[in-house]
């Protein structure tokens, strides 16, 4: 800090400038590394982050120089299909929004219309009030954010909130960061039927869907994390479940990775108690083929009860539909 | 007259960074926070209009500050404290309290003597501005 004070003091030339934003780059770039890791793909959305963080890191070594700044708007809109990484990347954004000090402590408050929305006359304002209070200094991510309006009632409450929301978006802006997310399609008709609401929101984001090759780098991962992995077999098997699973209706991306996951890993338990004896570190930390074929996408062709336990197929797929 | 209560009555009102850092240290601990004002400046008086709900699970003092110059806006000539509640087993009771607003002009007390048998005396404190009624004192 002093150090850039003498600096400007000294002379402003732009050689200084870029040596601060470049000295106080450090902890932004640790958390878009992360991003990077933890998210798979998204490559436009992580350029707009990338955007973002770079200009905030910029206008802040133009505070410190002196320079005249305006706070830049930074309400957000995610949208995209369930499971792409819209809250997740929330959670990052207001790490990177605390870390170059935009926002004062970094947390999220994630509402949905529930939270929002009272039930009786005049219970709707002191609600949603107590929420921008609770999110004041961080983030405030309101999923589903299209269901605070419902035109086919027009009393309905919904709009007071969005009124409310649309002030303090205005005049808290320094103290507040609204992140709206939601699937596209109905977040546009929601922004058609509140004009203001979309001319306030600066950075609309679009999440595109995870291909099959990023889907599989998400399995990956999140069983790396779960300190599990798959056989060579499983890993074909999987690639396979993946096909089939993506022509199915309510797929929903990471989200029914990982919920795929879950499965697998339920039946991998049974199949081990079942199986008894001495186990070792690779029996305890491998999914196999069987378990991924045992799932309900795979239809007639289920071919798990071929293996030495025949207990577990009918299970798992009786579990499958309901998820 | 000047009139003081609760915490910090020993110093000149408290500037809205001092009144900031304050709450910082009552959110720090977990305390849930309520600005309360009244009209009545008897040093008996304890339980004073709640202005709004108190605040729980506040991460910032942005929304107790706000709360503060809202409650100023809508009584610039009352009293206006801050009250800081902790929750926690064995407390359950406010804090901290010290007011962050006051009237312009405030006259101060009457002193009233009644006398008893003998020579005693009772003494009673009376503010001159409850002789109006609630609303119409400052």
């Amino acid at each position: 800090m002093s150090t850039a004070q003498s600096h400007a003091d000294q002379e402003r030339t732009d050689a200084r400038d870029e040596r601060r934003i470049t000295l106080e780059n450090d902890g932004v770039r640790q958390i878009l590394e992360k991003v990077n890791r933890e998210l798979v793909g998204l490559a436009p959305v992580k350029a707009r982050i990338g955007q973002i963080a770079a200009l905030l890191m910029v206008e802040r070594a133009r505070h410190e120089l002196g320079l005249t700044t305006e706070p830049p708007t930074l309400h957000m809109c995610f949208t995209g299909n369930p499971g792409t990484g819209k809250t997740t990347m929330a959670l990052r954004m207001a790490e990177i929004l605390h870390e170059v000090g935009y926002v004062r402590s970094g947390h999220v408050i994630s509402v949905t219309r529930d939270d929002l929305v009272g039930q009786y006359i005049g219970h709707t304002a002191p609600k949603t009030k107590e929420v921008i209070k609770r999110a004041m200094g961080g983030v405030l991510f309101i999923d589903e954010a299209y269901y605070l309006y419902r035109p086919e009632n027009e009393r309905d409450y919904g709009q007071e909130a969005i009124e409310i929301l649309l002030q303090a978006m205005e005049n808290d802006r320094d103290d507040l960061v609204v992140i709206l997310a939601g699937y596209k399609d109905r977040m546009d008709r929601f922004f058609q039927s509140n004009p203001g609401l979309h001319s306030r929101i600066a950075h609309h984001i679009a999440f595109p869907d995870y291909s099959a090759d990023e889907l599989r780098t998400v399995a990956d991962l999140l069983l790396e994390e779960q300190g599990y992995h798959f056989t060579d077999d499983a890993r074909k098997a999987f690639a396979d479940y993946l096909q089939r699973r993506m022509q199915q209706p309510h797929f929903s991306n990471a989200r029914s990775v990982r919920n795929a996951l879950d499965r697998f890993r339920l039946r991998q338990a049974l199949r081990l108690t079942q199986q008894g004896g001495s186990l070792g570190v690779e029996d305890l930390t491998s999914i196999d083929a069987q378990e991924v074929l045992a799932s309900s996408v795979f239809g007639e062709n289920t071919d798990s009860g071929t293996g030495p336990s025949g207990q577990p197929s009918p299970q798992g797929s009786t579990t499958d539909p309901a998820s | 007259m000047h009139i003081t209560q609760g915490q910090f009555s020993f110093l000149p009102p408290l500037t809205d960074e001092q009144i900031k850092a304050q709450v910082i240290w009552a959110l720090d601990h977990g305390w849930a926070i309520s600005v309360e004002y009244t009209d009545d400046p008897h040093p008996r008086n304890t339980y004073w209009e709640m202005y709004g709900h108190p605040m729980f699970d506040l991460r910032d003092p942005a929304g107790v500050m706000k709360e503060i110059s809202e409650c100023r806006r809508t009584f610039p000539n009352r009293y206006i404290r801050v009250m800081a509640f902790d929750s926690s087993k064995g407390w359950e009771t406010p804090r901290m309290s010290f007011i962050v607003n006051r009237p312009e002009h405030e006259p101060g007390f009457h002193l009233e003597r009644q006398e008893m048998q003998g020579r005693a005396i009772r003494y009673t404190v009376r503010p001159y501005v409850t002789e109006r009624p609630e609303g119409k004192r400052y």
